[in-house]
């Protein structure tokens, strides 16, 4: 059960991968299905409709199709944010709270700039005054979630206070002040003394995002669904952070400290500045899911006394989804849309086969160790080809060179 | 409000019973971080050794197998297995296959919140308590005003927690063992050059953690609530986690971390009950405030095992 | 339990795509809860509720099918969309009442399927949503009435959830019915923010008993910890929602149940007479949507049994108002 052992294996496993030329990604999402058709047919239920099933769940339909991009939205949000705080050194585990920070503020934007009246003179610039609406909202979001996180870059740079730690207690702290917000000056007037859930009020048609449908057929496509503008943005800002991470200084200056603090301090980089940058971007995409979800989806916020059910541990799936795509913010894309699919096309199996969430969360995890745990055989295979993505050095195997700090792992490089 | 009303002896007993199933685990996440692996998946392993702790305990009292205090026992032994299975297979992932620790860990995590509930639904159905060990009572020693009822009227795993500190210390500071954890966490080469097997100590530690996360689940569901229920850990397994970096990988300050965010929590419930009026989420945020600030205010001595989620891989 | 689930919809494939009215009687039910279906507590009551139903109709007239614990909320929409675009199921419903605004867009986009959604007294102004909610605050004060005769320290502690909705309703229920009796007797209150938190309740219910409680009450599914502490310290329970019964041992004394198949029962008639909605409903003790449980353990003395009977017949009658001001924001929801 060593090195040895494992060597052993990958070996076995990349001259099979040779054979059938199957990426092991694939083998183990195939072992992952495997483990939960034994869960399923110990339940009773028959795997093959049930697999059926969550793939009419996840992308069967439009509708269901809509829904799994509608899901991963928020995740690649996220995903991006975590990517930036991942290659600047930082683990950022407070997606929940920044996602619940940035709907907070955004959503107090909204409405107060929703209740602004267009002068009738201006009547026919509606339209461009809707717009300031939105991303006046989306700024306002955007800076609160970046706020709140960058709160974490802070006590790590100046406090030496763990990330990990704070981000964790952040989360906490963020929603319980959402509870007491919304119970009290953000309630929804008409709901005073109705003693309802925790609620805003609607916002105006002028303060929503647009819902998305694309020129095709008649009815457009999605035209039916809930998708909305935000998988748009956030697929346009995972480009933008792909260029600023690679192409400009500031992003490099980003990775620099992720790679080697020393050599980034010689170097003349304000570490601290940077290890404080990081964060504050990925609390800010953070914030841009939370509040797009308002936005776009829910048209209010609404708490139930737990960060999950705003959030739908986009917070979470976030960190998970930036991984899988490499820490690459294109890569994050399919690895949402991956995400956004299962966590979907699983519910359908609940309802169609009575299979219980619990088992769908279970097999959920086990996808996530066996395509995580899969990656060395890739690794192996391309280990004298140039790595996709450019791995952080000591984010590597090595950890000969000492480094002040945690940094985010990348398997073997 | 008088102060003595909120700062009682009972408000200190809540404490040490908070405090317990956060000790367990994090110090188990303490052996394994030491050597450089970080286990995120702390929460799932409680869930699952809370419950096939319960199961062991409901299944051998329900057909009295077992008399009362070896069905317990069986118990614990099981949820420490089951812990230990899962630190096993978490050491198999971060180890031998070398997988990204953050995003494994989140992966045990899923599949233990997951499965401890399809179990549960499954075997066992709707809440059902046991009889869960026992508030012991010391002769003399419970009686004394105010230390007794702070110190001596817990169950047993409490002591068996507070005994883990400095067992915990000594291992880490003071045995060749300890030497080892720490040496494969800051300086995987040397201690290689040096004939440690890095992947043997890492194995061991990670499966510690585990056997302590299972019985940090335990102590929840036979000891301290004697029943089982869906996420019954509530996240107490990220907080464990968060309580690590806070006691800087020093098993005594862990648990003092431990110990400080469960008196806040005990102190802000105790505040409630005798109906001070101070709006209920600022109370139920003050634990996690107070940690941090804490922090940032302590002088921070922290030994980062400069390896921590660096997978090691020999001369290559 | 694997039977229940399959019970449940291992029918759906068979029928998948074709109008059921047309094909044959029986009336299909999706509901959706935001806990799981065994939290002896809020969602298990609608579960316990449409299990009745079908034991009522007969499963050949009556089928429903679940999803549970589903407290993310859109989670929920897709949910609710799926089975009111998929024509199989005559009612919808979604048991939280943060579904509703997601019932509410929901609802005018498919007039032909009948949503109920609850506990809130709001239909949207739609025709073809129905609401539901649950007079918590009747049970809420029956219990303190009792839990009033019961205490012998003068204290009692309740453990909620988030300081809203029917956990609020119960609250405030439960302190006036203590105070009718005695305004001497303390109850404390702790809302420990969250529904689900278990460890936390329990020690909620732990320092309680140490401020001298020697009653305890609570709702939500986070009880089963106060539960179990109360069994611990041997002090009487009070509980709301479901049965605790199975649960709480020889400590338990008089439990609030929702009876949901009441309304369900009558939403169902309704709608196959082709009423879709518009209409809300209370559970109440008066109309025998809730109906107050001794515990089987519970050995209840004459005078009590006779404060009882006399505290239900009161709340009937409307001789007592368990929360009056509740009482006035229903009449002045009712007129819009």
């Amino acid at each position: 059960m060593n090195q040895t052992s494992g060597f052993a294996r990958s070996v076995w496993f990349s001259r099979l991968n040779r054979l059938v030329d199957f990426s092991p990604v694939i083998v183990a999402l195939v072992l992952a299905l495997v483990v939960a058709s034994v869960l399923l047919l110990a339940l009773n239920a028959n795997p093959l409709e049930a697999y059926a099933a969550m793939w009419e769940g996840a992308a069967g339909k439009e509708n269901a199709a809509a829904e799994t991009l509608v899901k991963a939205t928020p995740i690649l949000f996220v995903g991006i944010g975590i990517t930036i705080a991942f290659r600047g050194g930082m683990i950022n585990i407070g997606g929940e709270g920044q996602m619940i920070a940035g709907a907070l503020a955004g959503v107090t934007v909204a409405l107060i700039l929703g209740e602004m009246r267009v002068p009738p003179e201006l009547a026919k610039e509606k339209g461009a005054f809707d717009l300031i609406i939105v991303t006046c909202s989306l700024i306002g979001g955007f800076l609160a979630g970046a706020l709140y996180g960058g709160l974490a870059g802070f006590l790590k740079a100046y406090f030496d206070v763990n990330e990990i730690l704070s981000t964790i207690m952040l989360n906490q702290i963020a929603v319980q002040m959402m509870n007491f917000l919304l119970n009290g000056i953000l309630l929804d007037p008409a709901e005073a003394g109705i003693n309802n859930i925790p609620k805003t009020a609607r916002l105006v048609t002028a303060a929503q995002l647009p819902r998305l449908s694309l020129p095709i057929g008649d009815p457009y496509l999605f035209a039916r669904t809930r998708l909305h503008w935000g998988l748009i943005i956030a697929i346009v800002m995972a480009v933008i952070i792909y260029i600023f991470l690679w192409r400009t200084s500031l992003g490099y200056r980003i990775r620099a400290v992720g790679e080697n603090q020393r050599a980034s301090s010689y170097a003349g980089i304000n570490v601290k500045r940077q290890m404080m940058f990081s964060m504050f971007l990925a609390g800010g995409f953070a914030g841009l899911a939370g509040v797009v979800q308002v936005l776009g989806l829910q048209y209010r916020l609404q708490t139930d006394g737990s960060p999950a059910g705003f959030t739908g541990a986009a917070g979470f799936n976030g960190i998970v989804a930036a991984l899988f795509g490499g820490l690459n913010p294109i890569g994050a894309i399919p690895a949402s849309a991956f995400f956004g699919g299962l966590l979907v096309g699983a519910q359908k199996m609940q309802r169609d086969l009575g299979v219980p969430a619990s088992l769908i969360t279970a097999v959920n995890g086990l996808i996530v160790v066996f395509v995580v745990s899969s990656e060395i055989f890739i690794l192996q295979r391309s280990k004298r080809r140039v790595s996709l993505q450019e791995t952080p050095d000591n984010l590597g195997s090595g950890g000969g060179k000492p480094a002040d700090r945690a940094s985010p792992d990348e398997g073997s490089g | 409000m008088e102060l003595d009303a909120i700062f009682t002896a009972s408000v200190f007993a809540s404490a040490i019973r908070l405090a317990t199933p956060y000790i367990f685990a994090a110090l188990g996440e303490t052996f394994a971080q030491r050597s450089g692996v970080l286990n995120l998946g702390v929460d799932g392993m409680m869930l699952m050794g809370a419950f096939t702790g319960f199961y062991a305990v409901f299944i051998t009292q329900q057909e009295g197998t077992l008399s009362e205090p070896l069905s317990l026992l069986f118990g614990v032994l099981i949820a420490l297995i089951v812990g230990g299975l899962m630190g096993l297979a978490m050491a198999f992932v971060s180890v031998t296959l070398q997988a990204k620790q953050g995003i494994s860990g989140i992966g045990v995590y899923l599949f233990g919140l997951g499965l401890s509930e399809l179990l549960f639904q499954q075997w066992v159905g709707t809440p059902k308590s046991v009889s869960g060990f026992p508030r012991i009572t010391f002769p003399i020693l419970s009686d004394i005003p105010v230390l007794g009822e702070i110190f001596f009227h817990h169950n047993l795993l409490v002591y068996v927690a507070f005994a883990l500190v400095p067992i915990s210390a000594f291992v880490l500071n003071r045995t060749t063992f300890g030497l080892m954890i720490r040496a494969v966490g800051q300086n995987p080469e040397a201690a290689d050059a040096m004939g440690v097997s890095v992947a043997r100590v890492r194995y061991a530690t990670t499966t510690i953690g585990g056997m302590l996360a299972g019985l940090a689940g335990a102590s929840l569901s036979i000891a301290l609530i004697n029943l089982f229920q869906q996420n019954l850990t509530a996240g107490q397994g990220f907080i464990a986690v968060a309580l690590v970096y806070f006691g800087g990988w020093r098993p005594w300050a862990v648990a003092a971390g431990a110990m400080l965010f469960s008196f806040v929590n005990a102190l802000q419930l105790q505040i409630k009950v005798i109906g001070l009026d101070i709006p209920s989420e600022f109370a139920v945020m003050a634990p996690y405030v107070i940690t941090i600030i804490a922090l940032v205010f302590a002088s921070k001595r922290q030994e980062q095992p400069t390896a921590l989620t660096k997978p090691y891989e020999r001369g290559e | 339990m694997k039977k229940r689930y399959l019970i449940i919809l291992v029918f759906l494939l068979a029928w998948a795509g074709m109008p059921s009215l047309a094909e044959d009687d029986v009336f299909r039910v999706a509901a959706l809860m935001p806990s799981a279906i065994n939290d002896l507590a809020f969602s298990q009551s609608m579960y316990d509720g449409l299990t009745a139903v079908q034991n009522a109709l007969g499963e050949e007239a009556f089928q429903f099918a679940v999803q549970d614990s589903t407290y993310i909320v859109d989670d929920a929409a897709v949910a609710l969309r799926d089975w009111a675009a998929s024509g199989d199921y005559q009612l919808v419903i979604a048991h939280g009442s943060q579904y509703g605004p997601i019932v509410e867009e929901l609802a005018s986009e498919f007039p032909d399927v009948s949503f109920a959604w609850g506990t809130r007294q709001d239909t949207f102004g739609l025709d073809n949503v129905y609401s539901y909610a649950a007079a918590s605050d009747e049970g809420g004060y029956f219990n303190g009435v009792l839990a009033a005769h019961l205490t012998e320290s003068r204290v009692i502690g309740l453990v909620g959830p988030i300081e809203v909705g029917d956990g609020k309703l119960y609250a405030d229920g439960f302190a006036n019915g203590v105070a009718s009796v005695d305004p001497d007797i303390d109850v404390n209150i702790v809302f420990i923010g969250s529904f689900s938190d278990v460890p936390l309740a329990t020690e909620a219910a732990e320092t309680h008993i140490a401020n001298g409680a020697d009653i305890l009450t609570g709702t939500a599914q986070m009880v089963v910890g106060p539960i179990a502490a109360a069994l611990e310290n041997d002090v009487r329970w009070f509980g709301s929602d479901s049965s605790q019964d199975e649960l709480s041992g020889d400590i338990g004394v008089a439990f609030q149940i929702y009876k949901w198949d009441v309304l369900l029962l009558d939403m169902i008639s309704k709608i196959g007479e082709g009423n879709l909605g518009g209409e809300y409903y209370v559970l109440t003790l008066a109309n025998e949507g809730l109906v107050m449980e001794f515990d089987q353990d519970f050995e209840i003395s004459d005078e009590l049994m006779a404060v009882a009977e006399a505290t239900i017949a009161g709340i009937v009658s409307g001789d007592i108002a368990p929360i009056p001001a509740v009482e006035e924001d229903m009449a002045e929801e009712s007129e819009d």
